[in-house]
């Protein structure tokens, strides 16, 4: 039913299916709902041991150094699967942050600064080598990082498990402090104001490496609903098998086999839209952003359909906390408005496709990058030269500030520059 | 995502998927006549749609995929897809033998005599023999397997009666082919044979039937004692059900529907909501955005099932899938372009025929021809999820066959 993956993604696929269908997710997840991550964290060690967390670790980091694709199919299992914790994150979005950060982290590209001063007027600046023990600690199985990457991600997910907390936005990244504490939708996760602290890098690269994180982030989590929706209509298909009404199964009444083709179509044409993504960000083709976006929108519509199509296939028993298919059905709910709305990602896509350049024909679309802020609004001047001790605190837009969108001028990567998408 | 799926998604080594797309490309824009052809369905139309059947066979694009003895390059698989893209994107002329091309050729290449191929092909590649085609009955539509028109063995022959119904193309085609119950007494899918005849035969009455767009894209066909010879049987007699299945998958999945259709329609819509679109109207961009992202998933989906056929896959009830996705998309995609032309959506193409007075409307950059393009489109997307197995029959098929609920 994926006809874009190669047999080794398959296989890959299929041993992580194998290990997660052992290892008593369900319960894990409920346990982590519940404030005990033990068995959580076993699952996620036992992830690290298939070599997940080290796919998007570059290989002289001590990771895989795998494709964006690779990294889909394994987010897409363990959103199958319902896995608890800062799965796009940790899997995705940090690994290719502090990838993109190290492969720039040359004296000649990137100028040393020691948190301080240092004129970075027009040139970036970043603390010397400091992804790599982050990388290899994320490669291990030893770290798990989570982020806030506002305006599509305005909170850190689940920082009670995070050896490395980020704020990454506009061209700035550093470390953050978690704060005040939101309860999500989905059980399984946690939601943490997070407050700014000693500025890690900043600079033109570092916008187009947050970039690329925010995209590597919205892929995974598409994946993750494109995985739970397959569950879903598992599920589903499972249960109007059994469950008998007026003398007959209730899968062999059409008005059910109807609803529930329809799950199936949508699911089916989202993969490929997925699959497309995650080959243009190994690619670093043109069309990433557009891509992303169109895997988003149709991932987030197909995962959607499959929960509502569920919780009426199960009637009232799927409306209850004690059978499981409640943690798919939240899950895809929070998910549906993380790493980018679905406004925001249909605006990408018109922006990307009407652009004036496709008009001829062809192929000089122009990157569209995702909204970014910079710097934070409530970041004054002399946030430019933070020191680890002094930092201003950095407040993220809270829920009634709009985020301020960088304008174009502003923006550093310009058009003609090497696209990050 | 390259511009060149064929580039990026298990292209053949040797072949040259660029090259021929520009081959393609500056042919097609040499050639597709600047006006578009008068409508097909008609005597006038259908002639001109022959002639410009005549000019692709002659530069042997019109059948790229076959066999070149039959008239086509032996291209690949993904090739035609590039050359279905391209065809479409220039808005060249609705191929007027498209029955034969995707239904019947298909089936032939899968069930036919070396004979059958050497007789049936060459003349419909170049479209001097153009097939229309003939399963429906008054009392069996989605129903195939209720189908009552009969062929009794005759003189080593066979003799066809019955009333078929639906048939697209038949009010001027040539030729055409479908199912007659052999067997009498046989019940459903058993005893049913595969036949090909001629609609000029002594014993056929064609009478066309006007569309709800006042055209008569189809035809019923009254049988009377038509004779056949044994040789135009397809398969073996009385096993016509599996023979017209492999047809019925192709016609679902992925021979008559190829992306380009989509593909070009969504950009035309883009185009449209560039010159027409308000951009606060973020209700009616959002309806524009995933009509894109649909037709680009039908594209994505078909060249990935292209690889996999490529690769010695084969393609069964999934195809159900796929004809439901295009049939609904292609709804969507000319709703959403009519609802953006607003009271302009009203205008209908003119008909010289009909309005003999309306003829300035033909000019193709007006109101009329920009809106009557789009809305001859949306009329004919409304047969789509009727036709080749209404798309109700299509979810029992996925439901059953590939959720494996229960019957």
């Amino acid at each position: 039913m994926t006809p874009g993956r190669s047999g080794e993604q398959a296989q890959f696929a299929a041993s992580l299916h194998d290990m997660l269908a052992d290892a008593e997710v369900p319960a894990a997840a409920r346990r982590w709902a519940a404030g005990d991550r033990a068995p959580g964290l076993a699952v996620w060690r036992a992830l690290a041991a298939l070599g997940v967390t080290a796919l998007a670790v570059p290989e002289h980091d001590g990771g895989l150094g795998a494709s964006v694709a690779d990294v889909a199919v394994a987010c897409e299992e363990l959103g199958h699967h319902a896995v608890p914790g800062p799965v796009a994150e940790s899997v995705a979005a940090v690994p290719v942050l502090l990838a993109a950060l190290s492969a720039g982290t040359e004296p000649a590209d990137l100028t040393a600064g020691d948190t301080a001063d240092g004129d970075t007027a027009g040139g970036d600046f970043a603390v010397r080598g400091w992804p790599v023990p982050w990388l290899a600690g994320l490669a291990a199985g030893e770290l798990i990082a989570t982020a806030a990457m506002p305006p599509w991600l305005p909170w850190a997910v689940d920082t009670g498990v995070a050896g490395l907390v980020l704020l990454a936005a506009g061209d700035t990244v550093r470390l953050a402090a978690p704060g005040a504490r939101y309860r999500s939708v989905d059980p399984g996760r946690s939601l943490s104001q997070v407050t700014g602290g000693q500025v890690l890098a900043r600079g033109p690269t570092v916008a187009s490496a947050i970039a690329r994180a925010l995209d590597a982030g919205a892929l995974a989590c598409a994946a993750q609903l494109l995985g739970a929706g397959r569950a879903l209509l598992e599920a589903s298909v499972r249960h109007a098998g059994l469950r008998t009404q007026f003398g007959r199964p209730i899968g062999a009444f059409q008005a059910v086999k109807h609803q529930l083709a329809d799950v199936a179509i949508g699911l089916e044409f989202a993969g490929p839209l997925l699959e497309a993504a995650a080959a243009a960000l190994d690619e670093d083709d043109k069309h990433v952003a557009r891509d992303v976006s169109a895997a988003k929108v149709a991932c987030t519509n197909a995962a959607r359909r499959a929960a509502r199509t569920a919780l009426q296939v199960h009637g009232a028993i799927g409306y209850t906390e004690e059978h499981d298919l409640h943690l798919w059905l939240l899950k895809v709910r929070a998910l549906a408005g993380a790493w980018g709305s679905q406004a925001e990602h249909r605006a990408r896509v018109m922006a990307a496709i009407s652009a004036p350049a496709s008009a001829d024909g062809a192929d000089r679309q122009t990157t569209v990058a995702p909204p970014t802020v910079d710097p934070p609004p409530a970041d004054p001047p002399t946030a430019q030269r933070p020191t680890a001790a002094e930092d201003p605190a950095v407040g993220l837009p809270t829920a009634g500030q709009p985020a301020v969108a960088q304008s174009t001028a502003e923006r550093p990567a310009a058009a003609g520059e090497p696209a990050w998408s | 995502m390259s511009d060149d799926p064929g580039a990026s998604s298990g292209q053949e080594p040797g072949s040259s998927p660029g090259r021929f797309r520009a081959e393609v490309r500056d042919w097609l824009r040499a050639h597709v006549p600047a006006r578009p052809l008068p409508s097909v369905d008609t005597a006038e139309g259908f002639a001109a749609h022959r002639e410009w059947e005549h000019e692709l066979a002659a530069a042997r694009l019109s059948v790229v995929s076959w066999p070149v003895a039959y008239g086509g390059r032996d291209a690949p698989l993904l090739d035609w897809l590039v050359f279905e893209e391209e065809y479409y994107a220039a808005a060249a002329p609705v191929r007027v033998g498209q029955n034969g091309l995707f239904l019947l050729a298909p089936t032939l290449f899968a069930h036919g005599t070396a004979e059958q191929l050497d007789w049936v092909l060459p003349p419909m590649a170049t479209a001097d023999e153009v097939w229309a085609q003939a399963w429906s009955e008054p009392d069996a539509g989605s129903d195939l397997a209720s189908i009552r028109a009969t062929a009794t063995a005759a003189d080593g022959g066979w003799l066809l009666s019955g009333t078929k119904t639906w048939s697209s193309r038949a009010a001027f085609a040539d030729k055409a082919f479908g199912l007659f119950r052999s067997e009498p007494g046989a019940q459903r899918h058993s005893g049913l044979t595969y036949l090909m005849f001629d609609l000029r035969a002594p014993g056929v009455t064609v009478r066309p039937i006007r569309q709800l767009g006042g055209r008569t894209g189809f035809a019923e066909i009254f049988l009377d004692q038509v004779s056949v010879p044994a040789a135009d049987v397809i398969g073996e007699p009385g096993d016509g059900w599996r023979v017209a299945m492999s047809t019925a998958s192709h016609e679902r999945g992925m021979s008559l529907r190829s992306p380009g259709r989509f593909s070009a329609a969504a950009a035309r819509l883009v185009e449209l909501w560039r010159q027409a679109g308000d951009p606060a109207n973020t209700a009616l961009r959002d309806r524009v955005v995933d009509a894109w992202i649909g037709a680009q998933a039908y594209r994505l989906h078909t060249h990935a099932t292209a690889a996999r056929v490529a690769a010695g896959g084969s393609l069964g009830a999934e195809s159900s899938l796929g004809k439901v996705f295009w049939s609904e998309l292609d709804v969507t995609l000319h709703e959403t372009a009519l609802d953006l032309l607003g009271p302009r959506a009203e205008l209908a193409s003119p008909e010289p025929d009909r309005d003999p007075g309306l003829a300035g409307n033909l000019e193709p950059d007006g109101d009329a021809g920009l809106a009557g393009r789009w809305l001859d489109g949306y009329l004919f997307s409304l047969a789509g999820p009727i036709y080749a197995g209404t798309n109700e029959i299509q979810r029992t098929v996925i439901a059953e066959r590939l959720l494996g609920l229960p019957r």
